[in-house]
Order: structure tokens, then C-alpha cells, then sequence
């Protein structure tokens, strides 16, 4: 049984079985949204009277308690780089300030077509580059477990909301790790599904060959609940799989007969906090004692995953920032006193509406794809993407998941890693080879340190193959339940509305 | 192969990306960007011969759809986050032509 404080799909559903409302609903989370993102900053846009019209909307359709309509009157929190219609997205930056999409990403269709409300848009590193939500134009979200610390990143807001319970369940999106990395940081479930299971249509591209959107949740049943509504193929995504979708939360219940997981020691060796490791090995020594087989595995390239991400996707950063020019949407520089022509608007555009790390980005990934360059940076990276995809494959010969910390360390101080970039690259270091190989990771969570902040276990599956991770880590989840203790801030979580008498 | 950038090498790659960087911009990404190629080169010791690239993590067939008009974006609503749309049912922009 859950603690009182963890509301779940499930939850929700059984209530408005009941009788309570979607706007009841959406109004205890909209309520806890005004207590407490001043706090956190968790969103930046608030949807409030729109979220409670499509409240109003599901009740009127009575679609509560409707199987056909698995998220009926949830709320849910969209990271600002998914496009919402009528509702602002800026990926945090300003040069999208005041970009109302005309349309919606294929996810936010199909959310609102399982009945889902979209109650805000959530905060994140500018363009999702980033790992601790500091890089957004309007300042920086707050880790609900310690103020002091990040939530990180990219999809900061998100994770932050839905461990504030200011949110049941949030959509993230992760490009090196940018949904597992906050989940782990926030103690939460955060899910990177295969490349092609979602389709990234309305996404804000970032790099286009690794981003993918996922889910965060309280339990890892609510993920697959989330996972299961946005999956699928979609015309308007040519990279979308056409590979089945298997029915995610039916198989939950079923755990995984005698699995084998495999653990990259070598690569742990150095890269590890003291705290995060005794975590690790306890949570490994949960899952023997559920009947895993643990065996090493080598990962001998994993260890370039850092290096070889921070050329692949700043080159594709790159060019897909390319249209960021000041004429068809967003901000546009003021013309100057000096010169007024095309060209100065463009350069002044973008330098003023980027902030640095994005600028840093465009600019590596602009030498790396440059002559004379092209080679010896970008060729030479995506040939050891390859390295390290044939060792995952060798691996996956013998193991059902591979199981690695999601991050070297718990969160870190706001302001740690702002005058060191390389610093904060480097922990990517566990997340970033899934991006690069395509293949669904998620993170749980796995422990905690001696002063209680949460340490994510992660599991990387074969493609296609969320549903062995989902079972996985549902069944762990069972045995080590450290998801059921909220974080201070959310002692007040609301309760959902007792139902009519 | 050098990796230490010039301030001149971080004003030619502005250039190609288009921005248009202050002094105290070209400073530090000069410094931070050196670094961050420096950290690059341990790529170059791994034995990379005859290994294929990769560009698309999953490899399937590529999607084929018939040729069918659908409907496409109303031009207002393409133009209504424009900074200057101009009036004209247009993008307006700067003075291209001298």
C-alpha cells in the first residue's frame, strides 16, 4: 500500500470512480502549485483556467473511470521544450520568449486523447542543455529535497513537480540523460524509452538522433501507465518505430523468471561517490536476493560515452538551432544604431537570445563539423558510438539489463559546476551511452545517502524491450520501497477529494 | 592535432554559427572551448579502423507513405509569432540589399 502522500493514476481513477471530479482534481493540484512553486520553480507557466476547462471537459464527457481513457482527469506537467497549442513553450530560453505554438507535439495529442490535463509547462535547462535546470532564462528550479541543491537536468521542472507532488506525473524529454539524471537526483521514476517508441514531433529539437520523450512518475506503474499512452508510430515522425507495442502495464504484475544483470564493475571503479556506491550494491543485493543472476559485464568503450556524446550532439545541435534567427518566431535582437542589416539581426539575435551553454554547444558543434575538422571530431565520435553499441550488443548475448548507478553522485549544490562545464559533463557519464545506442533506460529509486538524499539504480534494456525494464524495476521497487517517504516540501501533499457521501 | 584555440579560431566559428560575441564572450569561450577539445582528444587512441559510423541508433527501413495533400498550417497562424510580420500576409526582415 502506498503512503497516504503518494496519489497515483490509480488513485485518481478509483476516485473519480467514486464520484470526485476532474476539476476537484485539478483544482487540489493547482491549489498546491500556488503553495509552493514560489519555493521550487518547478513551472513557469501555469495553465490554471485552461487546465480546469479540460477538467470540466472530461467530467462533462464522462470519461472518468472509462478504461478507453487510461488517464482521465490526470494532471500532468509538460517540460517547456514539448509544444502545447495555445499554451507557451520556450524551452526555457529567450529566444522563444512569447512563442505560443500553433500546434500540438503528437505526445500532448495523445495525453489529451486519454483524457489527461495539461495543468503547466515545467522548467529546464535552456534547449535541454544542461544537467542541473540552472541554464533557463528564468532562473533556476530547486531540488524539493534540499532547497540548497539542483534537481537536475535537463527536465529539472518536471522531475521537481512530480516530487513535490505538485504533479501526479510528468513528460520529460532525455538526450543524455535529461530524464533519468532528475529522476535519480529527485527519487523519482524517470523512463528514456528506445529511440523511435515515442515520437518526437513538437519536440524542440536538441540532437535529433538521441532525443527521445519519456515519462516521470511516483511508481514505476504509473510510468508504464504514461509510457503506454504516448508509444507508437506517427507519420509525422519518420524516425518512429513501427515495432509493436506491447500492452505495458498488463505484464507489471509478472516479475521477470530467474533474470540475469549484468554490472560494468570497471567502469564503476572510479567514477563513484563512496555514498552512491554502498547504495548501488545494496540495491544490486536486492535484486539477488529476488532470484537475479548478477554477472560483470566489460563495456569497454562505455567509458568514452562522455566525450564521444559532447561532439555528436552539439554537432547536431548545431544545425538544428540553425532556425533560430529572429523571423519566423520568437525574439528578435533591436536594430542598432550602427548597422541595421539581415545579417547583424541575425548575429545580435542570437547572441543575445542564447544563453552560454547553449552558445558553447552551438559553437563545438559547429568546429566539429567544420573542414578539416569533420573527420578527426565528428567521424571519429559516431565510429566509437558504434564501439560502444556492439559492447551493449555482446552484453544483451547473456543479460537481460544491464544495471549501473544513473549518476556518480547524489544532487550537487546551485552553482557547483557553473564555472566548469567539463565538470558537469562528466556526469553524464552513466547516462549518456544509452542516448547514443538508442537503447530504453530508466532510473528508480535505489537508496539514499546518509543525509537522505535520494540515489537513482539504473537499468538499460535491450531496444524495444521497456517492458523487462518496467517488470524489473517494478518488482525491486516492491522489496526496496524508498519511493513511499516524501521530501519535506511536499509534507503538506494534498490529499485527493474525499468522495460525495 | 592542435587543439588550443585562438581567440580568432572562436571569431571565425561565431561567425560560421552567427553570433556575434562580445569581447568578454570570446575570452571565455575561448578558454572554456579549448578545454572542453582538449578533453576531445582521447578519442583519437581508440582504434577505429574499418569501423562503420553510426548516425541512427535503430536501424529500420525507411518510411514510405503515398504522395497525398493534407491539410498544412493557415498562413495567419504561421505568421502570428512572427517579431515583424510585416502586414502583408509576409515575414518582413532587415534591409538585405544595400
Amino acid at each position: 500500500m502506498p503512503a497516504p502522500d503518494v496519489q497515483t493514476t490509480a488513485d485518481i481513477r478509483a476516485a473519480m470512480a467514486d464520484g470526485v471530479t476532474a476539476v476537484e482534481i485539478c483544482s487540489t493540484y493547482l491549489d498546491r502549485i500556488a503553495a509552493e512553486n514560489d519555493a521550487i520553480h518547478a513551472f513557469t507557466h501555469v495553465a490554471g483556467e485552461q487546465a480546469l476547462e479540460d477538467a470540466a471537459a472530461v467530467d462533462a464527457s464522462g470519461q472518468g473511470g472509462d478504461a478507453t481513457y487510461p488517464l482521465a482527469g490526470v494532471p500532468i506537467a509538460i517540460k517547456d521544450n514539448i509544444s502545447t497549442r495555445g499554451m507557451p513553450t520556450t524551452a526555457s530560453s529567450r529566444i522563444l520568449a512569447g512563442f505560443v505554438p500553433p500546434y500540438d507535439a503528437t505526445v500532448i495529442e495523445r495525453l489529451r486523447a486519454a483524457g489527461a490535463v495539461i495543468i503547466g509547462k515545467t522548467n529546464c535547462d535552456e534547449f535541454a542543455m544542461g544537467s542541473t535546470t540552472e541554464h533557463s532564462v528564468s532562473g533556476p528550479t530547486r531540488n524539493p529535497w534540499d532547497l540548497a541543491r539542483v534537481p537536475g537536468g535537463s527536465s529539472g521542472g518536471s522531475a521537481a513537480a512530480v516530487a513535490a507532488r505538485l504533479s501526479p506525473i510528468a513528460l520529460g524529454s532525455d538526450t543524455g540523460g535529461s530524464i533519468r539524471q532528475p529522476a535519480a537526483f529527485c527519487g523519482i521514476v524517470g523512463l528514456k524509452p528506445t529511440y523511435g517508441r515515442v515520437s518526437r514531433y513538437g519536440l524542440l529539437a536538441f540532437a535529433s538522433s538521441l532525443d527521445q520523450i519519456g515519462p516521470f512518475a511516483l511508481t514505476v506503474a504509473d510510468a508504464a501507465v504514461l509510457l503506454a499512452a504516448i508509444a507508437g508510430p506517427d507519420p509525422a515522425d519518420a524516425t518512429s518505430s513501427a515495432e509493436n507495442v506491447p500492452p505495458f502495464t498488463a505484464s507489471l504484475g509478472e516479475p521477470v523468471a530467474h533474470p540475469t544483470i549484468g554490472v560494468p564493475w570497471k567502469l564503476l571503479e572510479d567514477d563513484v561517490d563512496a555514498d552512491v556506491s554502498t547504495a548501488f550494491t545494496t540495491a544490486i543485493d536486492v535484486l539477488r536476493s529476488q532470484g537475479a543472476t548478477i554477472v560483470d559485464v566489460p563495456l569497454p568503450h562505455a567509458v568514452y560515452a562522455v566525450p564521444t556524446y559532447y561532439v555528436v550532439a552539439p554537432a547536431e545541435a548545431s544545425s538544428n538551432l540553425a532556425r533560430y534567427d529572429g523571423v519566423r518566431f520568437g525574439f528578435r535582437a533591436p536594430a542598432g544604431a550602427d548597422r541595421a542589416d539581415l545579417d547583424t539581426m541575425y548575429n545580435r539575435t542570437r547572441d543575445t537570445g542564447f544563453g552560454d551553454e547553449v552558445k558553447r554547444r552551438i559553437m563545438l558543434g559547429t568546429y566539429a563539423l567544420s573542414a578539416g575538422y569533420y573527420d578527426a571530431y565528428y567521424v571519429k565520435a559516431q565510429q566509437v558510438r558504434t564501439l560502444i553499441r556492439r559492447d551493449y550488443d555482446t552484453a544483451f548475448e547473456r543479460v537481460d539489463a544491464v544495471a549501473m548507478p544513473t549518476t556518480p553522485t547524489v544532487a550537487f549544490c546551485l552553482g557547483e559546476h557553473s564555472a566548469d562545464p567539463l565538470r558537469m559533463y562528466a556526469g553524464d557519464v552513466f547516462t549518456a551511452s544509452a542516448n547514443l545506442t538508442g537503447l530504453p533506460a530508466l532510473s528508480v529509486p535505489g537508496g539514499r545517502d546518509p543525509s537522505g538524499l535520494p540515489v537513482g539504480l539504473q537499468l538499460v534494456g535491450r531496444a524495444f524491450d521497456e517492458a523487462t525494464l518496467l517488470r524489473l524495476a517494478a518488482n525491486y521497487e516492491r522489496d526496496a520501497p524508498c519511493w513511499r517517504k516524501s521530501p519535506p516540501t511536499a509534507a503538506l501533499a494534498p490529499s485527493i477529494p474525499a468522495p460525495p457521501p | 592535432m592542435a587543439t588550443r584555440l585562438t581567440p580568432a579560431d572562436v571569431e571565425r566559428i561565431a561567425a560560421l554559427a552567427h553570433l556575434e560575441l562580445t569581447a568578454s564572450e570570446t575570452e571565455r569561450f575561448t578558454r572554456q572551448l579549448g578545454d572542453i577539445l582538449t578533453y576531445f582528444d582521447q578519442l583519437q587512441h581508440i582504434d577505429t579502423t574499418g569501423v562503420p559510423a553510426t548516425t541512427n541508433p535503430v536501424t529500420s527501413a525507411p518510411v514510405m507513405r503515398e504522395d497525398t495533400l493534407t491539410p498544412s498550417l493557415p498562413r495567419d497562424e504561421a505568421l502570428a509569432n512572427a517579431p515583424d510580420p510585416g502586414g502583408h500576409g509576409l515575414f518582413r526582415v532587415p534591409r538585405v540589399i544595400g
